[in-house]
This record gives structure tokens, sequence and C-alpha cells, in this order.
């Protein structure tokens, strides 16, 4: 044990720097769309919106690579969001009670969120009313405020609707009631004219009121008019309701909810209106909120509305306005990933200009662009370089398809959609009729966004992918055993996919298949549209879900492997080469079908995503025990957590210590294969091999007999078993690679024919590195011995869940690069080992070991880069290059007056301060951010950090609650102390020209 | 290495020693060179070409001074059977599976009559059932207390050596806190603990564990701040060549420092050969342990082989021949002087039996642990 001491200690300094140069953990971006976001706010002057979560998270999106992301220490919802116009600044109030103030800073010319202040709200204690008609009263209160506007002319006046109906003008120079508007229909939101000669009120049975404010009089009883837009019958809601002027036509109403109770209560609609045009924007999920991109100049009479934004709560939607029909924007970013499950992803890095321009315009002519405005939101300047490479990210989905993802930069962008549910029969063919909405019908739906979570058929849902990029050629398999043989064309065709099956069980006897039946293919040619086109559909019997694929471009070959066997297929050809049975005699579990461990599966998976969304919601402890809502919450989340009653967790939980037996059910599942130009047979003769490695750590290789191209259409491909090696430790194999004379992986098929990669010595001796969930092996080849070996389990405790080859570039020398294995643990843990030697380099923890649907879904790039699913709509992207990031580098420039919020922060690494959605906590150093006021007003500071001032008569506390009890005094009383909080503000950020104008929903 | 199988009766050399052989109803008589015996393994396949029984699985024993019938069946035996014979070496063979292991022991030729009838008829079986222990050249440790001298004396290391499938390793582990010593006094610290022995399970037999023992390490890797699933996984991993370290929960039957020679413990009886008592090694590193699993290659001819071992196959036929030919002339009468390809071919010979004899041993149930 001293002598393994020792080992670890005697570290090379040299190498420790040449380390150092070589790799560097970074977590740098969340791509695609946050989860359960909770709130919206835009800046009109910025042009930058923010998002918040309900875990506490913030982002901030700008043009295309301008982002920022912020993490409440408190995990709550955030309920209400409001931008400072034109200061970097954004307000944040939470559902714990708390408020908090974030602000953008320069540091190194780029530009960062981070949190400035945080508030605690108090209760409020009751006044009397008075100046008010007697039926206004509730007793002694107005009852709840449902509405606070800003004048949009005029700053000192505030419009107060009260939840009864009552809206009220306020002055606040004054301290008096300008105007009185006596409702009586329940409010739920209000709205100002752009001149502020008209509001617009929204009531709870579906209408919405249009009061003139006049100044002859001082209370108007009637409003102008009064319109239930999806009447007669009985309507829900209107949660929030715009008024936006335009020059060219009639101006806009815009409104949310409305619809018929009774025939369309379930449907999330906006409504659109427009002198006569009414449309009723139809979402597959609930609406957040929606803000529109307006001109906001002062001087200008118009609105002059460009685009709605709507945040549903899976997707962002714009509409352009502007364009006739209001057509919708395609998104530059918040990619909805998850508009079906993803149930993998596969990256290529490198990607050949010529494959990227075909698959962009399949892209384009997949979906028209049919609004004539860019993206609204475009604040902010990205900074960042050019990616050097291009990279492509594909995700297979529940539904059948393939979603291709510009993952070059810091924004995910959505270049092309395959689906592959067309060729198949499927039980229920439905048709777009959701998408056309037939003239007569009221209202007039009109489906937008892409989030569909339904799937037709869960056989349909993509396993694996393979893509050759040098050829255009992709083997994309599936849940029911199906393996399709893609081919990218330019032009549209209409053809018949041939059909082959091939049984991997091989006369294995007393097997019943229970599980699901295989998908029936459509009969006759089939259209397919410009983009990657079948051209061979292989079926494998029994129909279990494909558990790896790999494709080898030049030999025309592609394998695939289920839980029974694998099979190896010349679709040049169309016939099959091999096909072997990998099921143990003994596995009765394979032998019955895997029905019911599918069904276990599922109920896992979807405890386990139950268990992440809890602990996303509940994880942290509250900072705030006073709060009784969040205390009951923490105490259902116990309760939930509990499944079992106590006194069978008494029974400690017990481990039992047996070796992996051969038996042991699911032995057979083929893990991976591989295909590689080597020497198998003896020491002078290389040429093609398959790899296949299952879940008892078996190894096969088989020699292969690939005629050359010429006479590829006369000899058949030829398989012979050349190979078997059995693991000792029956650790399921999950990634094979042959290495060349150097110790470098060979390259990829083309690679070397393109002038892309070295060409690999075939000289020296090659050697195959297995990786078996346990540990990683080194054999020589051709003759099978064991060279080197790194028991990762044995040592570390943890077991290997992802494997890939790396290249890492030194960010001292360009041209020094070292092969790398990086391996990524059921702790969650990233480990890097040199390649061939197998010596541990760095570790880094990365998700959370409970995060069990992160872990399953990462998939790690080319050179040193990553992805997770942090949920199910956002990848995590992560580096482990020191050279190789990508991150958001982005400059937001504004005039905050008299910026003297001095923040200093001596945070170091990453520049993105924190995961939005609270997967990993850092570690307490990196977040640590002092506040140090530099200019000089160190008592507001101290005020608003320490939580003794809270109580303090003269706290900068501002009262915001909308759903208790508000009386007239109250209101008063809030002026005069929001009037305090802001002079309180005025004076943290010392600005005495204007005040920061907080508009309150 | 000379040495000669010498054949013919009563050769007046000082340094050969006549031998008796017994096989069934057959004696055969030769002699050999008393101060260069050879190997065990040529020894026995001078015995099998001697009675004619080139491929008869055999057992080897002899008759010591004391009269006792004990067993040859490596270097060790042979050449204290060699050196003790006085004047003649008196060997008994019996065919393997016919072998009465009851037979070897102690007193076994004292009691001539019954033992040696016994032994020569095989048709008289009236013995008392006895327990059946194997030949000792099927004994192979199962367990062992390592590393007395570096270890605090409340600890114990244990070696649990895992052979085949048919016998579980047999424990499960549970989370529980310890108690510990700690500058700020005494802490309680989550530990890993023994939670269950399988009844007939390896780890019960050897005694050598306990229901409650807290596991420390686990192949030189501490388990503190490990979760369950880790331990279970390292303890799975390293299953083949597991060395925990516990601190047994009944301190009573530690091991006594200094007393190098019996490193067993009070609760485990001795392991019952003096060649694999429990022996004490130091320094255990876990990188060493390069033995304790190798991968079965199977190449594309079918047949299965341990790798670093890797024989070509038509090597071993090769050599099975040449000892066939080289035992022919020694029964000519004169001593080859082949001696180099006799040696190799003898020590190819031992891989293959070795080879050959693990898989039924390793099946066989009969793995003796105290």
């Amino acid at each position: 044990m001293m002598k393994f001491r020792f080992r670890r200690q005697g570290n090379d300094p040299q190498r420790e720097k040449i380390k150092q140069d070589l790799f560097a953990f970074n977590k740098t971006v969340e791509h695609g769309f946050p989860n359960q976001p909770s709130s919206l706010a835009y800046d009109p002057k910025l042009r930058i919106m923010a998002i918040g979560t309900k875990s506490g998270a913030v982002k901030i999106y700008g043009a295309p690579g301008v982002e920022f992301t912020g993490l409440h220490k408190e995990t709550a919802t955030v309920t209400q969001m409001h931008f400072l116009p034109g200061q970097g600044q954004l307000l944040t109030l939470l559902d714990d009670n708390t408020l908090h103030l974030w602000g953008i800073f320069q540091k190194d010319g780029y530009s960062h969120l981070e949190e400035t202040h945080s508030f605690l709200l108090p209760g409020r204690p009751g006044f009397d009313s008075a100046n008010v008609p007697d039926d206004y009263r509730c007793g002694k209160a107005l009852g709840p405020v449902e509405s606070l506007q800003e004048h949009p002319q005029d700053p000192s006046k505030i419009l107060i609707g009260y939840s009864r109906g009552l809206v009220v003008i306020w002055d606040q120079s004054t301290r008096h009631i300008d105007h009185l508007f006596l409702g009586n229909q329940q409010l739920e939101s209000l709205a100002w004219e752009r001149s502020g000669s008209i509001l617009v009120s929204s009531h709870s049975d579906g209408s919405y009121m249009i009061w003139s404010v006049s100044d002859d009089s001082a209370r108007t009883l009637q409003p102008t008019t009064s319109t239930v837009p999806y009447g007669p019958f009985p309507c829900k809601a209107i949660n929030k309701i715009l008024w936006r002027t335009c020059e060219s036509g009639s101006h806009f109403i815009i409104f949310s909810g409305g619809m018929p109770r009774a025939s369309y209560g379930d449907r999330h609609c906006v409504t659109v209106l427009q002198g006569q045009t009414l449309v009723t924007l139809d979402f597959t999920s609930r609406v957040i909120d929606f803000f529109t991109v307006y001109n906001t100049e002062p001087k200008d009479e118009y609105d002059n509305p460009s685009a709605l934004v709507v945040l549903v709560e899976e997707e962002l939607v714009v509409i352009d306005l502007q364009t006739p029909g209001w057509p919708t924007v395609p998104a530059p970013y918040l990619a909805p990933l998850h508009s079906s499950a993803i149930t993998c992803s596969y990256h290529i890095s490198n990607v050949p200009l010529k494959l990227w321009e075909r698959i962009l315009s399949a892209g384009k002519r997949q979906s028209p662009q049919l609004a004539s405005m860019n993206w609204p939101i475009n604040g902010g300047k990205n900074l960042a370089q050019e990616p050097t490479q291009r990279g492509l990210l594909l995700t297979g989905h529940e539904d059948g398809t393939v979603r291709f993802w510009d993952a070059s930069g810091v924004s995910l962008r959505p270049l092309y959609k395959l689906g592959t549910a067309n060729i198949f029969q499927t039980d229920c063919e439905h048709a777009d009729s959701l998408n056309q909405a037939s003239e007569e019908e009221w209202p007039p739906f009109h489906k937008v966004g892409c989030f569909d979570p339904y799937s037709d058929d869960p056989r349909l849902g993509i396993q694996k992918i393979s893509l050759c990029k040098y050829t255009a050629k992709m083997v994309v398999a599936g849940t029911a055993g199906q393996v399709l043989v893609m081919e990218l064309s330019d032009e549209k065709s209409e053809h018949q996919v041939s059909v082959a099956t091939m049984d991997l069980l091989q006369d294995r006897e007393g097997f019943t298949w229970k599980g699901h039946d295989q998908l029936s293919p459509k009969n006759g040619s089939l259209a397919f549209p410009p983009g990657f086109q079948p051209t061979m559909l292989v079926q494998c019997l029994p129909p279990a879900a494909v558990t790896a694929v790999t494709l080898h471009s030049e030999w025309n070959l592609v394998a695939f492997g289920t839980s029974h066997g694998f099979g190896l297929f010349d679709y040049h050809r169309r016939n099959p080469v091999l096909a072997r049975c990998t099921l143990h005699p003994n596995d009765s579990l394979a032998m019955e079908g895997p029905l019911s461990r599918v069904k276990s599966l599922k109920k896992s998976l979807r405890q386990s995503f139950r268990r992440i969304r809890k602990s996303r919601v509940s994880g942290k402890k509250r900072t705030n025990p006073n709060s009784p809502n969040s205390k009951v919450q923490e105490a259902n989340a116990q309760l939930a957590e509990q499944a079992c009653p106590h006194d069978v967790e008494m029974t400690p939980v017990q481990r039992r210590i047996e070796p992996r037996s051969a038996d042991d059910s699911l032995s057979g599942v083929v893990r991976c294969l591989y295909f590689a130009d080597t020497f198998l047979r003896d020491a002078t003769h290389h040429g093609p091999t398959m790899w296949a490695g299952t879940n008892s750590g078996s190894v096969f290789a088989y020699a292969l007999e690939v005629p050359s191209q010429e006479k590829f259409s006369e000899r058949a491909v030829e398989a012979v078993l050349g190979k078997e090696v059995q693991l000792m430790h029956r650790a399921p194999v999950v990634s094979i690679a042959v290495l060349d004379g150097r110790g470098s992986p060979l390259p990829e098929p083309y690679e070397v024919s393109r002038d892309l990669a070295k060409a690999p010595d075939m000289q020296g001796s090659h050697s195959v590195l297995i990786s078996s969930e346990e540990q990683f092996k080194v054999f020589t080849l051709p003759k099978v011995s064991a060279k080197t070996k790194f028991k990762l389990t044995a040592h570390e405790g943890c077991r290997v869940r992802k494997v890939a080859l790396v290249t890492f570039t030194s960010v001292a020398f360009e041209d020094y690069t070292e092969n790398c294995l990086a391996c990524l643990t059921n702790l969650g843990d990233i480990h890097v080992f040199a390649v061939p030697s197998l010596r541990p380099q760095v570790h880094y923890d990365c998700i959370r070991k409970e995060d069990i649907s992160g872990i399953a879904s990462c998939v790690f790039t080319k050179y040193g880069q990553g992805f997770y699913l942090i949920s199910p709509s956002e990848f995590e992207r992560f580096s482990l290059s020191a050279r190789n990031i990508t991150e958001p580098l982005c400059s937001l420039d504004f005039i905050r007056p008299h910026d003297t919020t001095c923040v200093s922060n001596d945070y170091k690494g990453s520049p993105k301060l924190s995961q939005a959605n609270g997967t990993h906590v850092l570690p307490a150093s990196e977040g640590n951010h002092s506040f140090v006021d530099g200019a000089g007003t160190p008592e507001h500071s101290q005020a608003a950090l320490s939580p003794a001032s809270i109580d303090s008569p003269n706290s900068t506390d501002t009262t915001l609650d909308s759903t208790a009890d508000i009386t007239v005094e109250e209101v008063k009383d809030f002026l005069s102390s929001s009037e305090e909080a802001e002079k309180n503000l005025r004076n943290i950020a010392e600005d005495d020209t204007r005040s920061p104008g907080i508009l309150i929903k | 290495m000379n040495r000669a199988h010498r054949h013919g009766a009563g050769s007046g050399c000082l340094g050969t020693m006549e031998v008796k052989s017994k096989f069934g109803a057959e004696f055969r008589r030769f002699s050999l060179e008393r101060s260069k015996p050879g190997k065990f393994e040529e020894f026995y396949g001078l015995l099998q070409h001697v009675h004619k029984i080139p491929n008869v699985e055999v057992l080897v024993g002899y008759a010591d001074i004391h009269g006792d019938l004990l067993p040859i069946n490596n270097d060790d035996n042979y050449h204290k059977a060699v050196s003790t014979a006085n004047p003649l070496l008196r060997i008994f063979i019996q065919k393997k599976e016919e072998a009465d292991y009851s037979a070897f022991g102690t007193d076994t030729l004292t009691k001539k009559k019954n033992v040696l009838t016994n032994v020569l008829r095989p048709d008289y079986h009236k013995k008392k059932p006895n327990i059946v222990i194997s030949m000792p050249q099927d004994f192979r440790p199962v367990s062992s207390i390592i590393d007395v001298d570096i270890l605090p004396e409340t600890h114990r290391r244990v070696r649990l050596y895992k052979y085949g499938t048919e016998k579980p390793l047999g424990f499960y582990i549970r989370d529980g806190s310890s108690v510990r010593v700690t500058p700020h006094g005494l802490e309680k610290v989550p530990g890993i603990f023994i939670s269950r022995l399988v009844p007939g399970g390896l780890a019960q037999s050897t005694g050598l564990l306990a229901v409650n023992d807290e596991v420390l390490e686990v192949n030189g890797i501490e388990v503190s701040g490990k979760s369950l699933d880790q331990v279970t996984d390292m303890m799975i991993a390293n299953s083949r060549n597991l060395i925990i370290t516990v601190r047994p929960a009944n301190q009573r039957n530690n091991v006594v420092r200094n007393s190098r020679t019996s490193g067993s413990s009070g609760q485990s009886t001795d392991n019952s050969l003096i060649s694999y008592s429990p022996h004490i090694e130091t320094n255990f590193d876990p990188k060493d342990e390069e033995s304790d699993e190798e991968d079965i290659i199977i190449e594309d001819n079918g047949m299965p082989q341990q790798i670093p071992k890797a024989v070509p196959m038509a090597g071993s036929l090769e050599s099975l021949t040449q000892i066939e030919l080289s035992f022919e002339s020694a029964q000519n009468g004169f001593i080859p002087n082949d001696v180099n390809l006799q040696h190799t071919s003898g020590a190819k010979m031992e891989h293959e039996t070795h080879a050959s004899d693990q898989k039924p041993l390793e099946e066989d149930g009969t793995i003796i642990t105290l």
C-alpha cells in the first residue's frame, strides 16, 4: 500500500504543467428551453428578455450568443420579473416573499449577470379606508390589488386595479386619487393605451372593458365598451390584456385566456385582435406570459408592435405582427429540444462544409421562412469568435424523428428534422387536420409552436444513430428493432424502401417473444422530401429495441445489436452477412421477452424524473423558515420522498456481495459494435474486422472478407469468427476501439482518403482497448493478451456509464495533442485516462449522482466537450479541454446612471456563474460574491444584506402581495413606502435623475 | 539437471535407490538416483510409463518409515519420500476415480491389516463412513489473514479466494455508524458493516468474518466516505481476490502480535495444510495481484486458453509424443541424453495437466476450508 501511495505522489511537475494546458473543466452554457418557466420580462430599450423558472433560475437573452444565467440562492419560483429599462438591472420576486436585484456588469471586456441585493418582504398591518364609496369597501378593506400600471406619459401617476373591479389612478406627487373607475366585474389585469387616454381592463368572466380617461369628472361609472369576445356562453378569465396602437391600421388588442369554458376551456390560447381580424393562437402548453416588441421612443405617437412574444410552459413562440397572416419567427435559441421526448443523442465534430450546407438547405426547404422580420430580441453583442469547426448534435425522439442541431456555438440552432414514422403503418394516422382551421370554425384556432409530447406509437422511438459525415449516409435504429439506412439527397424522390428481416435468435429454441410486434412498413413507393431518405429497412427478429448500431460506409456495412444478438448487413448488395445470438442458455428472462422489464425500467425512469423534479423544487433548504407555505411544501416533499412507511425503513438496506454470474438476466444485450481495419488473424495482414461487446463481458471479433470497391456487386461479404474474449469480471462491455502502432485510435472511414487525418500506423503492432463498466483493458493484436489495464471499480467504487476517445489540444502549443479516454461514471464524475497507458490524468465532479437521466443522456464530443440533459428540455454543455471551450462571451452596452453599486467578485473559473437548474451545487469558493461598496453608501448596502435591518423602521422593504387584502391607506402607505424604497434605491444607485420605473403587474 | 531413471533391480551404486511400485495387483521395480530425484511430474510420468497406464489419472502414495501411507503429489513430498526411503521406496498407486482417500494419513500402515487390505483390495469397503477429505493437491487456500504485522491489533485483514462459481461468497453489507476517537472527542461516523452471512457461503465457512464487523478497507482502498453502493461495486469488482480489512465486532479473538507462526485467529481453525497455512503477506499492493483474473480468449479453433499461458495446441501435442519417446528409450536401459528436451516437454506437460485438471477441481464441491 505504501508503494501505491508513493506512486501517486511522485508526480512530475513538467507533466503537471502539460496537464494544465490540456485539461480544464467548465460548465459553459445551457442549450434548449428552460425547464418549468414561471415568468417573463422584456427590456424594450436594451432589447433583451428574461425568463425566470420555478427552480429560481434567471436567464437573460438578447441577440444570438448573448446569454446570461443566474440562479437565486433560494430554490423558489420566480413569480415576477421587471427590468429597470435601459439600466441593465432586473428585479425579481420569488414566491418565498423575497425581492432580488440583479445587475449586468462588465468584467474582462465581457458582461456578466450578478445578484446585487436581496430584500425580504415583511407582512403589513391593516389600515382604515376613507374617501371611497361605501359600495367598494369590503368591510374595511378594498380587497386585493390585482394590477399596478405606471402611466405611460406621466411617471407620477399609477393605475391601481382592485380584484373586485375598482380601478384608481393615483397621483404620487399630490398623493390624491385622480380618477375612479367603478368597475364591478372581478378584475384580472389592466393595460394603458400609449397616450394614457384609454385603459383596458380584463375580467374573470372572459370580458374586457375599455375605459376612456377624461379629465372632466373624477369618476367614471361605465366603460366605453364591454366585450365578451368568445361569448355568449360562459368563458374563462382573460388573464392578461395589452393595447397597442398602430400607425398603419387599427390598434391591436392582445389577450390570453377568455375561451368558452365548456367547449374549449382546456385550450391554451392567446388572441390577437386588430380591427376585424381575430386570430386565436392555440398552444399545446399553458401560457405563462407574453409581451410585444414595440416602439418605445417617447416622442413617437404609435406603438407599432412588430412582434408578439409568447412564453408557454414548454416553448417560446414569436409571432411576426407586421407580415400579413402573422407567421411565426423561428427562434435562434431556446430550442424546444423536448418537443418530443429525447431518446438518444449523437454528436459529430468537424462536419465538412458540403454536408453542412446540404443539411442546411434541406432544413430550409422543410420550413420555408414566412416571416419577413429578423429575430426581434437582439440586444447586446456576441463577442465570441466564430466557431472554428462545425459541430452537429443529433437527437433521436420518441415519435421517430431525428433532429439536427447546430451545436457549433453558444446557441443551439435547429437545422433539420427527419421523420421516420411515415414509412410505417401506425395505428392512428392522424392527419394534419389540427393545422387547418376551416373558415367557418369559431374561434378561429391557429395552431402554433412545435411542442407535441404525444407519440403515436412508442415503437417508433429512435434508439441509436450513426452518421458518416463524408458520404452523408446515416443509420437510424429504433425501439421495434427497425434499422433504417438513409442517404442524403438534395432532390425529392418517390421510391420503394426495400425491407429485409434478420432473425437474431438463430433457431434458439424455447423462445417466445412477449413484447411488442414489429412495425409493419407501408407498401409501395413513398414520397420523400429532400433530405435524408431511407433506402433500406432491416427489421430484427424478435423486434426488441436496438441497443447498438454502427456504420462503415466504405465497406457498405451496417452492424446492429439487440438484447438477443447482433447482425451484419451489406446494404449495397442488400443481403445479410451474419447473425449471431448472444443469449446465454440460462437467460430465462430474455427468453420470455423484455415486457416486464421494459415496464419496470420505464417506471424507474419516471420515478427518477420525479425525484429530480422534486429535488429541484424542494431540494435546497429554504432560507426563510417563517414562510408557512414553504414549510408545507417541504413537509410534502419529505412525505413524498418517504414512499414507504417508517417501520419498513427500519430494516437496513443490505447489499449482497456476489460476483456477477454468467446467467445474469440481460446478459446477451449487445452493448457496442465497432468496425476496424486491423490485424486480427495474423500479424502480417490487416483487414476489415467487426467487434461486438455484450452485457456479460463477452467480446466477439470477426474477420471480414470485403471485396474491393469495383467487385462489390459481384462478390458477397463474408464474416469469420476470429476471436472470442470473455472478460473474467463479466462486466458489460461499453466500448471497443482499436489503437494503431503509435497508440492512437484508428481514423474513421474516408477520413484518411479525404486528407483529414493522418494515416494510421499499420507497421507497429495494433492493440484493442476494451472498456467494460468496471475496467479498461488494452490487449495486443493479433494475439490477444492483456497489455495494460485500469480497474476503475476496484479502485474507486464507481462504474463506467459512458466512455469516449477524446483528442485534447494544448492551450500552449496548438500542435501538441494527446489522445485520452474520457469516462463518465455512475457517480457523475468524469475521469480522463491517457491512452494507451491508461494512467489516470484528471477527474471532475460533473453531474449529481442522483441525476440518473442526466448521466444516461451524456454524450462526449471528439475534442473534449460534452452535453447532458439537465431537464427534459435542456442540455448542459461542458468542456474538459482547456482549449476547446464554447461559452457565451458577450457584451451589453447601457448607461446605468452613476453606476456605483460596485460589486467586486472574487469569482474565478468558469464564466458561467451557476447552473440554472441547480443540478450542480457550486463549491463555496466559486459562488462567493463579496459586496464591497466602493463609492460610499456603506450603510445601505449593509442594510440590504444584514437581516437585522429588515425589521427596522427605516427598512427599504416594499410591500407587494397581490393575494392578501389591502386598504386605501395601505395603498397610501405602500406608495409612500415605495417612494421611500425608490429613494433608497436611488441612494444605493445614487440615481437622482429619474425613478427606476418599476412597473408592477 | 541430469537425473536418471534407471531401470533394473539391485543396482549396486551408492547413489541409487530401489523403488517398488504397486498398481492394482502388479508390481514394478526400478531405481532412482537418490541425490537427483528430479521433479514429481517426471516421476509421475515414469510411473505411468512403467505400469503402462499412460492416460490414467492416478494417485501416488508411499509408505514412510513409520509405516504411514502418505501421498506424493508435488515436488516437496516427492523429495521427502526419496530422502527418507530406507532402503526401499514403496509406492502405492491407485486409480484416481477409485481412490480411497481415507487410506491416507497417519497410522494407516501400522494398522497394516486394515489399511493395506483396504488399499490393496478395493472391494473391502466396510469402513466407517469417514469424512471424505480430498487429496492435498486438491487443497487450495480459501481464506487467510494477512498483514498482521502492519495492522493495528484491533483490525483484521482477510483475504477470500473465490474459485469457480459453485460456492457463493455469501455475505451482505449494510450502512451503519461507528464511533471514532477524533481530536474533538468521540464522534459518530457512518460506516459499512457486514449485515448477514449466508450459511454455507465462503465468508461464513472461513470463520474470519462475522456479522457487525465494520468494513474499513477493500483491497487496500479505504471505504470511508464511500456509499454502500460504491463499496458493493468495489467488492464485486474485486470478488475473485477480495481483501477486506475489518474491525471485528468481537475483539476477543484478535491476532496477537509477534506470533508470526500462527496467523490464524481463534475463530478459525487451522487451515490444515502446512504448505498453505495462513501465510503472512506484508505490504499488500493491489497492483501486484495480476494473476487474479485472466480473461478467456477463444481463438477461432474453439479451444479456450488462459491468456498469459497461451500454448499453441500443435506444440503441446508434439511435446506429448516426445515424452513417449524419451521414456521408451529409458525403458530400454540407457539414459537419455536429451534432457533439455525432456525437461521442456515435462514443463509443458505440467501446464497441460494443470489446465485440464483445473476445471473439474473447480467444480468439485468438496472444497475444504477448515
